[in-house]
């Protein structure tokens, strides 16, 4: 198919949806990612019958939480798609990547940064 | 066992913003089974309060930590080595270990992370219901092991009152009546004779009477 997409994008393979809780999700916004991306199964089809339902009500709760938090909803979304489907895959990455852009990096990165110049500042005067 | 909901995270945030040095303490007890104060959620709130101050460009430093359980001294005192080190602490455990922890750590302000609800079962996962209120004397032998102080909503010793329409209370459709849920109990044990003797006047007295409830076992002091 040798599909194009966003290179700023990283993968993390997991067996199904229902095993991202809402941890990975936070802690992937801790770690400085500007956005996360879940892609699950279409609803109805999960392998395991409801590991993507799961995985919606957390990706849910996350938004409230990024919401409440000051980083915004919009930086985590869900999509359905099937393993069969690469260039619906291109064109969700692509849409996700766009508002992304948009929205601008995350704050939590920015201030990851600056940190980080503080502590290295601070090494040298000491 | 004892039931409560997170408490919204803008009530907590509200609480904790101008403070530097924060503990999550949460309690692997009751509020664990409910899925509202164990470890997990001690980790979801401590990882929502980092990304809220690291984006409102303060350094805060937020711990976690779970005890076994926040109603008792014995786990209390693991913190006793770390709490001096936090401005407060943010208790996810009932309102009873919230109370404990400020009480054994005076100096400490301590916030609580639920609103503690009510004594209750896991019907299923994410549906918990009230079934006892603590009302000191328990009378379950008298009707058919159905709590009628907690089950009806008017608490009422002897019902059904004439609000009970088709098996539900009249203040919401989706309440079963409690003295309906009794009387189909009774006659399932073959005991709707009982509807025949009038529960006497409850004896309050062990329910909130003369203030605060205390229980002394003296054949288990030590």
């Amino acid at each position: 198919m040798r599909l194009q997409y966003s290179p700023n994008l990283r993968i993390i393979e997991v067996p199904c949806t229902g095993k991202v809780d809402i941890l990975h999700l936070l802690q992937a916004f801790e770690n400085g990612a500007d956005g996360v991306l879940v892609a699950g199964c279409k609803e109805g089809d999960c392998h395991y019958m409801v590991g993507n339902l799961h995985a919606k009500t957390r990706v849910k709760r996350a938004k409230e939480i990024l919401d409440t938090v000051g980083l915004g909803a919009e930086r985590v979304a869900m999509y359905n798609l099937s393993s069969g489907e690469g260039g619906r895959f291109v064109e969700i990455v692509t849409e996700m990547t766009n508002k992304i852009l948009e929205l601008g990096p995350s704050p939590i990165r920015g201030a990851m940064e600056k940190g980080k110049m503080i502590r290295e500042a601070e090494e040298v005067t000491t | 066992m004892i039931k409560a909901k997170p408490k919204p995270l803008e009530e907590i945030i509200d609480n904790v913003k101008d403070l530097n040095k924060l503990l999550i303490a949460g309690c692997d007890g009751c509020v664990t089974v409910c899925e509202a104060g164990g470890l997990k959620e001690v980790k979801i709130l401590a990882a929502a309060l980092r990304l809220y101050f690291t984006q409102a460009g303060k350094q805060v430093q937020v711990d976690e930590a779970s005890l076994t359980r926040q109603c008792e001294k014995e786990y209390l005192a693991q913190l006793s080595d770390r709490m001096e080190g936090y401005d407060a602490a943010v208790s996810l455990a009932c309102g009873v270990g919230a109370q404990y922890l400020a009480e054994m750590y005076n100096h400490k302000p301590v916030f609580p992370g639920v609103d503690t609800c009510f004594l209750g079962v896991n019907e299923e996962r994410g549906l918990y219901s009230e079934r006892c209120q603590a009302c000191g004397r328990c009378i379950l032998a008298e009707t058919g092991g159905i709590c009628p102080i907690t089950r009806c909503s008017k608490r009422m010793l002897n019902g059904p009152c004439g609000g009970s329409d088709k098996g539900k209370c009249e203040i919401n459709p989706d309440i079963p009546c409690g003295w309906e849920l009794i009387y189909e109990r009774l006659k399932t044990l073959g005991q709707l004779d009982r509807f025949e003797r009038p529960v006497e006047p409850k004896d309050w007295t062990t329910s909130r009477d003369g203030g605060p409830r205390k229980i002394v076992r003296e054949d288990l002091r030590i």
